[in-house]
């Protein structure tokens, strides 16, 4: 290892620019003459728009225009979609109903938005849309998941019954009744897993740039994946053609999913950019974050174990109603659906798994993936069953996990997913002697002389990331292919530029992937930089999401870079006048076997461009090369969270005194930079267990539309971590790498609420377990005297 | 945020006739409830008197057996006090917890009480110490100050000048935050002066911030956590939010009581 090779924990290099203010977000560009959007947004859940009237709006000062629903549909600007089909289980496609940039008819949540406008300034333009007066009949709403497909709800959207999207189904139902049915043990919980909003810490902005003399838009956008927002703006809104159109997607600060997305206001300010013949910007408040990125999360579900006399798992039965919202977001249908019922083998042998999932509308903000993305709820219903399985059967919960983990691989679940490797065991061996298990009693004791109940939970998770072959996703629906691109660029002066289809948004991938390309080339690491974010940069790329850009888009920059050393090669065999198979390549040096003959790497380079040692027949001049990269199978990262909780016996307050999370990530390029991505995935997951929870009221009003209501998780509600590794290589990338991203969110919520209900002596508690929460549970069940 | 004019006075007068001239005008002290909601455009004020350039507003003095603090004496100030952690720490505990270090050094004592939100901190304290509030125009009883959510005492024009706080042998103040806000979900302060002795919960109370009179009556006898064991307050008249139940504020000013006993006679 190199000090700025694999594995070695180099700084990121990007970090100069962020913590000195340098970045350049999509707020921090600007255009001459541009033009500020202001949305005019419902405050009603559900209502009719009777009439909308924009006169004295456009009187006020510095307006420019005032556009309207009925507008975009005269200039035929198209709905906005969801990309991935589910069937339901009787065949029939999923019922998805139009999603239109502004609402020309009806409101479906309160932040719907139904007229823009456009005025010189911020200011103005936010006067102005005070003055825009629109006509409401208000009808009932439903937001409860569970509720919304009840004879008397409100019906939605006029062409979608009982407000159901698709009732999917995986597994075989009758295999599955007749192993509960011997079973002899059957654990039942409901699980309500709680409707979350992403706070990336910069807000969506759009700015719209329209070129008249070329008939050409630029949009720079938060976006996680610009070329497949270029696609869906282009194919499906039909704004402009693809080579009509850039994208760019500059510093991003913070995505967790949520910036996956095409929304509505980057339709609208291209399409008013071009009416009103400005540049248009439109930056989100923090309210107007909460009212309308994506949310995640929401389902409602009763899960039940099958256990045999030998305290073996035999089956697995989950029925879940997952909230999708007013629309259906981008990949909406597949959070609930492929990402979650897939992973509901977690880390066991389970013969028999069967799930249903019912997806309804609701008068709420679309649902879509955040962090984890249908794997944190999979985990958590798994997780749970198993803790309380343990408990109910008088089973240690290590012991019971230990007796039906896989132990073989490669492991077919009965729901699609083919583990590759992988070895539980060593990581829940390594988490509980990191964690101290044996110690535990004696703290519980300690902490029961302070008037503090004390409890233990694991979290034996696993994950699909490294998304995904696209033959296996197109065949479950999926609209897009999910390989990677690449393009390695060797200058003649033998530094490097590396045009990736993954964005970066906080993973430090200018950093990772240099890492990647010195180690390879045997040049400095400031050699190397990293192109991204830009469609008239970089070929066609599908972004970051999933936890996609080690195993996918690094696999990519390694084919690539595959590519670039045999072309080198060629050259280097040009210079030295040997044969290209006589050449070896090895710590930037090209050698001829059996010879003290060398050249560097630099001299190469140029050697490639100036091409005075070849003909044009023998060889193409340059040194820059393309890589399309698709996966052969998803990757499994797995592991093992410990999670010790304390808590007030007289207050119900919950402190997190001790965290362990040992993690296979497979191969790790940076551990740093994995480490701090695990901190964020279980503050995330933390958030979720304890903290955060979007609330709606009965009429659809959201409650917690600011930080004042809505509780991020902050330092001093989370320990100092302990962290560990353990490793088993995916067979499935050049890499053997899996991805980290999201573990922390997915491990978390489960490990939490198993310390916390060990700790109470009950299991009937939900997420958020706030201090509220815990207290009302000690009221219901008083816990034991410990 | 609207439009507004805006006066930097240097004294009191100047500011009581600014504001005298500008009915719809607001006295700006910390501004940290006030710039928030007007950026949020659910205020707006014509004009903003910008109190922090008028003489004499800020300080610690020791005045006989009192503590006088100025009304424009910064949250960080007061905590910090050399003289308050000696003679009143119980009152310079107070401010510390109030939001972050910005909005500590920022926010101030008048602005706070002036305000009466029905989760500051700062009302508990002028309660629970039986302050007197000094405006320009008189001095208010800390008992007639505080009437309601919001709702003080306060008549137009008038401007707070500086609170005077009893020293109390025995003082204390438990405070369990808002998960989110971080304000205080239930605050309670007690203090025994003689034969004086105060309850004062803040966070709980729908209508801000009141005196526990069962409790008081109960440490008559003995000002110590044990003789208040058992007793509870009525749930009615407590708030109810997303945060919690009035069940459960009722339970913590209890629990947050006995503490604050605890810490005040420790």
């Amino acid at each position: 290892m190199t000090a700025t090779g694999i594995g070695a924990p180099v700084r990121r290099k990007e970090d100069f620019r962020f913590v000195t203010g340098q970045g350049q977000y999509t707020d921090d560009v600007t255009r001459p003459g541009e033009t500020r959007a202001v949305f005019v947004r419902s405050p009603h859940a559900h209502a009719r728009i009777k009439k909308i009237d924009v006169a004295a709006a456009k009187k006020m000062p510095g307006v420019v225009d005032v556009l309207t629903g009925a507008q975009l549909a005269d200039d035929k600007v198209g709905n906005l979609i969801c990309g991935w089909m589910i069937h339901s289980k009787d065949g029939s496609p999923m019922k998805m109903s139009a999603h239109p940039a502004l609402a020309a008819s009806k409101v479906n949540c309160v932040g719907d938005a139904v007229a823009v406008v456009i005025a010189e300034t911020l200011g103005q333009a936010r006067d102005a849309a005070e003055k825009v007066v629109v006509d409401y009949e208000v009808l009932p709403a439903v937001v409860d998941p569970a509720k919304a497909q009840a004879k008397d709800a409100p019906q939605i959207h006029a062409d979608i019954a009982k407000n159901t999207i698709y009732q999917w189904h995986l597994g075989d139902q009758k295999a599955v009744e007749a192993a509960f049915k011997a079973a002899k043990h059957v654990t039942r919980l409901d699980i309500v897993n709680n409707r979350l909003a992403p706070n990336a810490m910069e807000p969506r902005a759009a700015l719209a740039d329209y070129d008249a003399g070329n008939d050409h838009l630029t949009l720079w956008n938060t976006s996680q994946n610009p070329h497949v927002a270029r696609l869906v703006i282009s194919a499906f809104v039909g704004i402009a053609p693809e080579h009509k159109l850039r994208v760019i997607a500059p510093d991003v600060g913070g995505g967790f999913g949520s910036k996956i997305f095409i929304y509505p206001e980057e339709v609208v300010c291209l399409w008013a950019a071009r009416k009103v013949k400005r540049p248009v910007k439109w930056t989100s408040d923090r309210t107007e974050a909460f009212l309308t990125d994506a949310h995640g999360r929401d389902h409602v579900t009763h899960a039940e174990l099958a256990v045999n006399a030998d305290g073996k798992i035999t089956a697995l039965r989950a029925k879940t109603i997952a909230n999708l919202g007013a629309y259906m977001s981008t990949f909406s249908s597949s959070v609930p659906t492929y990402l979650y019922a897939t992973l509901l083998s977690g880390q066991y042998d389970i013969p028999q798994i069967y799930c249903e999932v019912d997806a309804v509308y609701t008068n709420t903000v679309p649902v879509d993936a955040y962090r984890g993305a249908g794997r944190p709820e999979a985990t958590f219903v798994v997780e749970r069953l198993v803790e309380v399985a343990a408990r109910q059967l008088g089973l240690d919960p290590a012991e019971f996990r230990k007796r039906n983990f896989i132990r073989n691989f490669p492991h077919q679940t009965p729901v699609i997913m083919a583990y590759d490797a992988g070895d539980y065991n060593a990581s829940l061996k390594k988490a509980m002697e990191l964690a101290d298990v044996k110690g535990f009693a004696k703290r519980k004791r300690e902490s029961a002389r302070h008037g503090k109940l004390r409890g233990l939970g694991y979290s034996t998770y696993i994950e699909a990331c490294g998304i995904a072959p696209s033959q296996a996703v197109g065949s479950l629906g999926a609209g897009v292919g999910l390989w990677e691109s690449a393009e390695v660029r060797v200058n003649p002066t033998g530094n490097v530029e590396v045009l990736t289809g993954s964005h970066a948004h906080g993973q430090g991938h200018e950093t990772t992937f240099a890492q990647l390309v010195s180690e390879r080339l045997g040049i400095p690491f400031d050699s190397v930089s990293i192109v991204h974010g830009d469609t008239d940069k970089v070929q066609f790329g599908m972004g970051t999401y999933g936890s996609r850009s080690g195993a996918v888009g690094m696999s990519a920059i390694v084919k690539a870079l595959d590519k670039i050393e045999a072309k080198a090669k060629k050259v280097a065999g040009f210079m030295m006048e040997a044969a290209e198979a006589d050449i070896d390549f090895k710590d930037g040096k090209f050698t001829v076997k059996g010879t003290d003959k060398s050249v560097a790497f630099g001299d190469v380079a140029l050697n490639a461009y100036i091409a005075h040692k070849f003909t044009g027949a023998e060889l193409e001049p340059g040194l820059k090369e393309t890589s399309f990269y698709d996966p052969t199978n998803f990757t499994f990262p797995a592991g093992c969270h410990i999670c010790e909780v304390e808590i007030d016996g007289e207050t119900g307050k919950s402190e997190i005194v001790n965290w362990t999370a040992v993690d296979d990530f497979g191969t790790v390029i940076n551990p740093m930079i994995v480490e701090g991505q695990v901190h964020g995935g279980i503050a995330q997951g933390v958030g979720q267990a304890l903290l955060e929870g979007v609330v709606y009221d009965a009429s659809g009003q959201l409650v917690t539309a600011s930080f004042m209501d809505y509780t991020m998780p902050r330092a001093h509600d989370l320990p100092s971590f302990h962290v560990g590794l353990t490793e088993t290589k995916s067979p499935s990338n050049p890499l053997g790498m899996k991805g980290c991203g999201e573990a922390g969110a997915i491990a978390a919520p489960a490990a939490v609420m198993n310390a916390i209900t060990d700790a109470l002596g009950t299991e009937d508690i939900a997420m958020p377990a706030t201090a509220s929460a815990v207290w009302s549970a000690m009221q219901r069940t008083p816990p034991k005297a410990a | 945020m609207y439009n507004f004019t805006f006066h930097r006075p240097t004294t009191v007068r100047q500011a009581a006739g600014l504001l005298a001239r500008n009915p719809e005008g607001k006295l700006l002290a910390g501004g940290h409830s006030l710039l928030p909601v007007m950026k949020q455009r659910l205020a707006q004020p014509s004009a903003l008197v910008d109190l922090s350039q008028v003489e004499g507003l800020t300080g610690v003095e020791l005045k006989g057996r009192s503590v006088v603090i100025g009304a424009m004496t910064r949250h960080a100030d007061v905590a910090n006090s050399e003289i308050l952690k000696e003679v009143l720490p119980g009152l310079a505990s107070t401010p510390g917890s109030i939001g972050d270090p910005q909005v500590r050094n920022r926010g101030t004592l008048g602005g706070s009480i002036a305000n009466n939100d029905p989760n500051a901190d700062y009302p508990a304290a002028c309660l629970g110490l039986g302050a007197t509030i000094i405006t320009n125009k008189r001095r208010i009883a800390a008992d007639d100050f505080f009437q309601g959510m919001f709702t003080t005492a306060l008549e137009e024009g008038e401007i707070i000048v500086k609170v005077s706080f009893p020293i109390a042998k025995k003082a204390a103040y438990e405070k369990f935050k808002h998960p989110a806000s971080g304000f205080a979900l239930v605050g309670v302060f007690v203090s025994k002066r003689g034969p004086d002795i105060r309850v004062a919960v803040t966070g709980a109370g729908s209508n801000g911030v009141f005196r526990v009179k069962s409790f008081e009556e109960a440490l008559a006898k003995r000002f110590s956590p044990k003789s208040i064991e058992g007793l509870t307050i009525p749930t009615s008249g407590m708030n109810s939010d997303i945060h919690a139940t009035p069940e459960y504020r009722a339970h913590l000013v209890g629990v947050l009581a006995r503490r604050a006993l605890a810490k005040a006679t420790a």
